[in-house]
């Protein structure tokens, strides 16, 4: 297939569980794309740490896996001193909104044209499954073995209020729907945040009695529906999917361009 | 456009993880894990290249190659 | 000399001239005292030359934001103080393990802690060389006068690329804001070292972390005809993780060796003299401009003074400072800190016990008068 062309082969099998959401998540980001037709060299992906910032290894793409949390610091030098460059930046839920809280919503207010992916499975899953702020309350996890007292946030909510000007969300479920907003997001010029619900088995899904990959897999299907719908009309508790924001404001690197216009022609008349 | 025609299943067993994914969310029932919990194609003719299979395997490991690929 | 290159300004000024001399063309940094005029003239002077300026929403970021830039084939560069250096330690660690130049500039002020941000001290010599963790090895440089922050900044640069490695600029609260004269050189007066890129083909293999037989890691920018990956975690030549015995052992080595195994290439240093004499002041950035005035007002009353001034810290130069201090009978080292470099200059000599500490603690730049209290007291004579 195709997206075959966008890995480095040599590492598969890629080290993900089996049912990981990651993989399909890596899946529909490739067809993404693809069907954007873009030259390999242009695309850098910079990914954090935990099981989906692997993912910056097995695509064949400029690839920088950071440290824990940076990975939007990392990608603001890299976009700031490029701008022409492409960047994606895939990350956990913990990654992304834990120790990567601040980072997210800095990059979100500048409105830099970064294409933020939260690989969001509630769960801290390459430490052995502890608690991550997307948990939920109630839930159980190895570092809340009497439940989970920490309530959760919107992910949405927060990269809306940052400023970030296309938030989405969609899941390993979705897949079409899945591609189809990656690639929107990517060709958004401004910060892109999507995130996508995906399945961690091997432990959120096994603390939390939510069974295998399918089983994960159809709750979201059953769990979620698209914005405005009438299903969440008359069940507020399901998850909204689809494009939630999609503005245009100004792009932080068009903008410093005009700040160095400006500073050289000063510079040169004085 | 024309309905898709089935050429092949192509799988990867080196990177098939037995997930079952693609089994389960099959619409025509198609596919089936071996005893060695690889997926295989048991009803390979009642297949519709819908490629859902394909698109939600987690490991790339199934493709769906249909005669309009190869054009 | 055309009179438009004599400058009156700060010592923070001068490393922003000596950084824009050698090629600086990102910054990114978070405001802290005593640094933050570095950040701010270079959001001046960066864009004017088409270079680029980001105040970044930590420092944390700010590391992060270099190190990215580097890899798109930048010359790039950070500031900040003793607080912001603490956060910034991850990151190092990961420039140094990537082995992605960039120069960070920590103009040190009283700590630990939030210390007296707006008052010297030395305190933070140790943590440059071992503040973020596991084995690694660091370059550290520093000056004491204008002139030689603005060579220092230049010659971080270039070590920084001729080694593939982060480069540290310990300057101090003294020599940062103090104003002085700095004369700076035409283009071409001081040599630069460029990045150096791959010449592989497209098409051809290109192993980012393979040396050549020189030793040298030609890089490749991001964006060009080379992908490949860059990770914190140990890697194989592709850049690929790794938890290979032998692949860990072998990169570690490589990191470690490349600096170590050139600490003469690396070391700076400035001896007065030290020839004849029988006490020998060891000293480094503001101190030095004290134990200088000691030394150089004493001779010719006949007192045989000497200075060594350290300007590379890390790889301390131990070889050095054995081979110059072996006839002194007394070595008296000058650091506003508890004794750091003290310390190290007591493992080089062959009589530890001859290695003195003339030092101050309290946040006030430390004087030739509290240097000579200090000898008097060490050779027996009383205040």
């Amino acid at each position: 297939m195709a997206i075959k062309d966008y890995i480095r082969e040599r590492f598969f099998p890629h080290i993900w569980c089996p049912g990981c959401g990651h993989g399909t998540v890596m899946n529909s980001l490739l067809r993404a794309l693809d069907s954007l037709g873009m030259s390999k060299n242009e695309i850098v992906m910079v990914s954090g740490i935990g099981c989906s910032s692997r993912i910056s290894g097995y695509v064949d793409f400029h690839t920088l896996h950071t440290i824990h949390g940076r990975a939007l610091a990392f990608a603001t030098g890299v976009k700031l001193s490029l701008p022409e460059l492409n960047l994606i930046v895939p990350m956990g839920d913990g990654d992304a909104l834990a120790i990567g809280g601040n980072h997210f919503i800095h990059a979100a207010r500048r409105n830099i044209d970064l294409t933020a992916i939260v690989m969001n499975n509630r769960i801290y899953g390459m430490t052995g499954g502890q608690y991550s702020p997307l948990s939920g309350y109630g839930t159980l996890a190895t570092t809340a073995p009497y439940t989970n007292i920490d309530q959760s946030f919107d992910t949405v909510k927060l990269a809306t209020a940052a400023g970030a000007t296309f938030v989405a969300r969609s899941t390993t479920y979705h897949v079409q729907q899945l591609a189809k907003i990656l690639k929107q997001a990517i060709l958004h010029e401004g910060f892109s945040v999507v995130e996508v619900l995906t399945q961690c088995p091997t432990y959120f899904g096994r603390k939390n009695r939510e069974g295998n990959a399918v089983d994960m897999m159809e709750s979201y299907n059953k769990n979620t529906t698209p914005i405005g719908s009438k299903a969440k009309k008359e069940n507020p508790d399901l998850i909204e999917r689809g494009i939630f924001i999609q503005k245009e404001m100004p792009e932080y690197c068009s903008e410093y361009d005009k700040i160095i216009e400006k500073a050289m022609a000063k510079y040169s008349n004085s | 456009m024309a309905k898709p025609k089935l050429k092949a299943h192509l799988i990867n067993p080196e990177w098939c993880k037995g997930c079952g994914i693609c089994v389960h969310f099959c619409p025509k029932n198609v596919l089936e894990l071996s005893d060695s919990d690889k997926v295989l194609p048991a009803r390979p003719t009642d297949c519709i290249c819908c490629k859902l299979c394909e698109l939600r395997c987690p490991d790339l490991a199934i493709e769906i190659e249909t005669e309009q690929d190869e054009q | 000399m055309k009179k438009e290159n004599i400058k009156f300004i700060q010592g923070n000024e001068a490393c922003v001239e000596g950084a824009l001399y050698a090629g600086l063309d990102f910054f990114a940094g978070y405001p802290i005292t005593p640094s933050t005029e570095i950040a701010e003239l270079l959001s001046h002077r960066l864009p004017q030359k088409g270079g680029k300026f980001i105040q970044m929403e930590d420092e944390i970021a700010s590391m992060g934001a270099i190190i990215g830039a580097s890899l798109t084939g930048s010359k790039v560069m950070t500031a900040t103080s003793g607080p912001g250096f603490s956060l910034m330690q991850e990151a190092l660690g990961y420039a140094i393990m990537t082995e992605i130049p960039c120069v960070i500039v920590n103009v040190q002020r009283g700590g630990p802690s939030t210390g007296i941000p707006t008052h010297v001290s030395q305190g933070d010599v140790n943590q440059a060389r071992w503040g973020t963790h596991g084995d690694h090895a660091i370059v550290t440089i520093t000056a004491s006068n204008h002139q030689d922050v603005f060579e220092t900044t230049v010659h971080a640069f270039n070590i920084s690329e001729t080694y593939r490695t982060p480069v540290i600029l310990l300057y101090d609260e003294v020599v940062g804001h103090m104003r002085e004269r700095l004369v700076i050189p035409n283009k071409g007066e001081l040599p630069l070292v460029e990045r150096l890129r791959t010449s592989v083909k497209e098409g051809v293999d290109y192993h980012p972390y393979l040396p050549r037989e020189d030793g040298r890691l030609p890089m490749s920018d991001f964006g060009s005809v080379h992908r490949y990956n860059v990770t914190g975690l140990f890697h194989d030549m592709w850049g690929f993780p790794s938890d290979n015995p032998k692949i860990v052992h072998g990169l570690l080595r490589h990191l470690v060796d490349k600096i170590q195994n050139n600490v003469n290439q690396i070391a700076r240093y400035k001896e007065f003299y030290l020839k004849d004499a029988e006490i020998i002041l060891i000293s480094y950035g503001s101190s030095a401009r004290s134990a200088n005035h000691v030394v150089f007002s004493r001779r010719p009353r006949g007192e045989k003074l000497g200075h060594l001034e350290l300007q590379t810290l890390w790889p301390f130069p131990y070889d050095l400072v054995r081979e110059k201090c072996a006839k002194a009978t007394y070595v008296v080292v000058v650091e506003m800190n508890m004794g750091q470099i003290m310390e190290e200059v007591r493992k080089a000599v062959d009589q530890p016990e001859k290695v003195f500490l003339a030092n101050r603690i309290d946040g006030v730049f430390i004087t030739p008068t509290d240097i000579r209290n200090i000898l008097r007291l060490i050779q027996g004579k009383g205040v």
